[in-house]
């Protein structure tokens, strides 16, 4: 072998010292994921460490029963129904709304100077704080369209949270579209598809998990959203719904999960404290499930594709 | 070879127009939303053209812009029915837009203009009652890098003819297509497989079935075999000169060889000093490997720049 008898430049054994800048990054990085997950462990222990309890002693009469001024007969009744109303408008007028739009911006809408600063203005709306839509609930839903929405009405608050969530639904579904490939398109195009048909049939099929991941993390915010809500009218406090039927009840005083959360926290009972760990429990079970409800929605479009 | 073409002229100016007979009158301009009849083959894969064959397909003083950029300029052309027709050339020289400009695909791309007509049938492909998505059913087209959608393969033979309204035994149109791709004895057993499981070259042949399925008169393949390795690259060859028989292919491809082995013409591009792609020459393929008319032709295809 000639090989043999050339020097290597450099030995290609170990050297003595270890790439300290490299353990150390290495370190770094472990230690950020471990102090994330600490943080995570502790709230979720303190809040099942005081909220279980409540579920231990009263059962089912925590989920059934209205808020009430005394800890002892308050329930979430009123919170988990307003929260699942306010997914339901949701997903009925922001993910039609969102997806149809960023389809058109995504396929139809000419590339000029007027699509892309559209484009730019979604984006800089999904970064406006949401309290902001609040406000925006309020003089428009709440104020201006009052006699149509009933004033502070679980419509007005549906509608509130619907627009704060529009501009992240448009962004996810149109990056979700973007990410089909482009030979993908052309193929439908070459065998004679119409833009309709090559939507239809190749890039929504493809974008589907996308835009199905995208819209369900923005319902997940939507329920989880206090301040628009609190502008636009949800009921900190109890309040009667008496024998309203569904109907009126869309038009009347409603409130949400986290807006029951914040109630019970300023109250002065000491005994709100273990009905607000329990509430948050309630919530993280209703936002976790619209995520499982998502990721088997997705698994099952890429599994048929 | 019995060669009833006329000496093919070659202008340098880009016009490498063969002296056909004379052009079929315009037909009517509804044509391209009538039931297409199916291309008739002419007897054999012979290349050799019946003299007053219409062409397939005729390229008149075609420019394509990129925005402000010239793609390629002043392209005259016609393509012999039943025939493979090569185009050749240094990157950037237009092949692929060229190509593409054919069957309007270029349409697609944001800020492309074209400018010239392009004959099928008498009727300019450009005008403005015509249907561009008609026009692709009418020329199909196989891509550079093989794309069978993320379905079974029988969903992407059977997506074109589904789109088109096709009425009629959909496993027959399948299974006549796969058999014309040289595709059928491989993958009768699992039509249900997703076409994404198969290999390159068997995907690229997939594609091929899938173009052949809409019954198009014409095929356009850019590099169809530059994925490929050389094997699937035969096949794919082989291909060709079967369909041949019953279809017109016009072929993008930076293989010399290829050209050389699977084309019965070629046309080759070069870039010009505006960076514009234009046609050097044009002629039967034989003639322009083996007689080429100018020196930049020999140069090229001898291996000494491109």
């Amino acid at each position: 072998m000639t090989t043999a008898s050339r020097a290597l430049p450099r030995s290609l054994h170990r050297t003595g010292g270890a790439d300290w800048r490299g353990l150390l990054f290495h370190g770094l990085l472990l230690v950020s994921l471990v102090f994330s997950l600490l943080i995570l462990f502790t709230l979720i222990t303190d809040v099942l460490m005081r909220g279980l309890p409540v579920f231990q002693e009263r059962g089912a009469d925590f989920l059934t029963r209205p808020t009430s001024s005394s800890p002892a007969r308050s329930g979430v009744a009123q919170g988990i129904f307003g929260t699942l109303m306010m997914a339901i408008f949701v997903s009925v007028v922001a993910f039609p709304l969102g997806i149809m739009t960023a389809i058109y911006l995504e396929e139809y809408a000419p590339d000029n100077r007027l699509t892309r600063l559209i484009n730019v203005n979604i984006r800089n709306l999904a970064g406006v704080p949401s309290v902001v839509y609040g406000l925006l609930g309020l003089s428009i839903f709440v104020l201006a369209l009052g006699p149509l929405t009933g004033g502070k009405s679980m419509i007005a608050g549906g509608l509130t949270l619907s627009a704060l969530v529009l501009p992240i639904v448009i962004i996810t579904s149109a990056e979700a579209i973007r990410a089909v490939p482009h030979s993908l398109r052309e193929a439908g195009y070459g065998v004679g598809a119409s833009r309709w048909e090559v939507t239809r049939l190749l890039v929504l099929p493809n974008a589907a998990p996308g835009i199905l991941t995208g819209t369900v993390l923005s319902l997940s915010r939507a329920l989880g959203e206090t301040a628009p809500l609190l502008l636009a009218g949800a009921v900190l406090g109890g309040f009667s719904t008496g024998s309203r039927g569904l109907r009126e009840q869309l038009f009347s005083d409603y409130t949400v999960l986290p807006v029951t959360i914040f109630d019970w926290s300023r109250r002065a009972q000491a005994e709100f404290r273990d009905l607000t760990a329990a509430a948050i429990i309630v919530l993280l079970v209703i936002t976790l499930f619209a995520n499982a409800v998502a990721i088997i929605l997705r698994n099952r479009y890429e599994r048929s594709w | 070879m019995p060669s009833t073409l006329t000496e093919p002229t070659d202008r340098v100016d880009g016009s490498g127009n063969l002296p056909t007979a004379p052009r079929t009158p315009a037909t009517a301009g509804v044509a391209l939303r009538m039931e297409r009849t199916a291309a008739q083959p002419l007897a054999g894969g012979d290349a050799d053209t019946d003299p007053a064959a219409e062409p397939a397909v005729d390229l008149r003083d075609v420019s394509v812009y990129y925005g402000s950029f010239r793609a390629v300029k002043n392209i005259t052309f016609d393509v012999p029915p039943n025939a493979i027709t090569s185009l050749i050339g240094p990157s950037g020289s237009g092949k692929s837009t060229l190509l593409r400009a054919v069957n309007r695909m270029n349409d697609l791309i944001p800020g492309t203009r074209f400018e010239g007509e392009v004959l099928y049938h008498g009727e300019n492909l450009y005008a403005e009652q015509v249907d561009p998505v008609e026009v692709r059913r009418r020329i199909g087209m196989v891509f550079q890098k093989p794309n069978p959608f993320p379905k079974s393969i029988y969903d992407n033979v059977a997506f074109g003819p589904r789109i088109n309204g096709f009425r009629g035994k959909l496993d027959e149109v399948v299974e006549s297509s796969l058999r014309r791709a040289a595709l059928w004895d491989e993958v009768k057993d699992k039509l249900k497989q997703s076409g994404l499981a198969l290999s390159g070259g068997q995907q690229q042949r997939l594609c091929i079935a899938r173009a052949i399925a809409v019954q198009p008169e014409i095929i356009l393949m850019d590099e169809p075999a530059s994925a490929l390795d050389p094997r699937s690259t035969l096949q794919i060859e082989e291909l060709m000169s079967e369909l041949k028989k019953n279809y017109t292919i016009i072929i993008v491809t930076h293989n010399m060889q290829q050209a050389a082995r699977a084309s019965d013409y070629t046309v080759f591009m070069n870039m010009g000093e505006d960076r514009a792609g234009y046609i050097v020459e044009r002629s039967r393929t034989t003639d322009i490997f083996t007689n080429p008319k100018h020196q930049m032709t020999e140069d090229y295809v001898s291996g000494r720049f491109g």
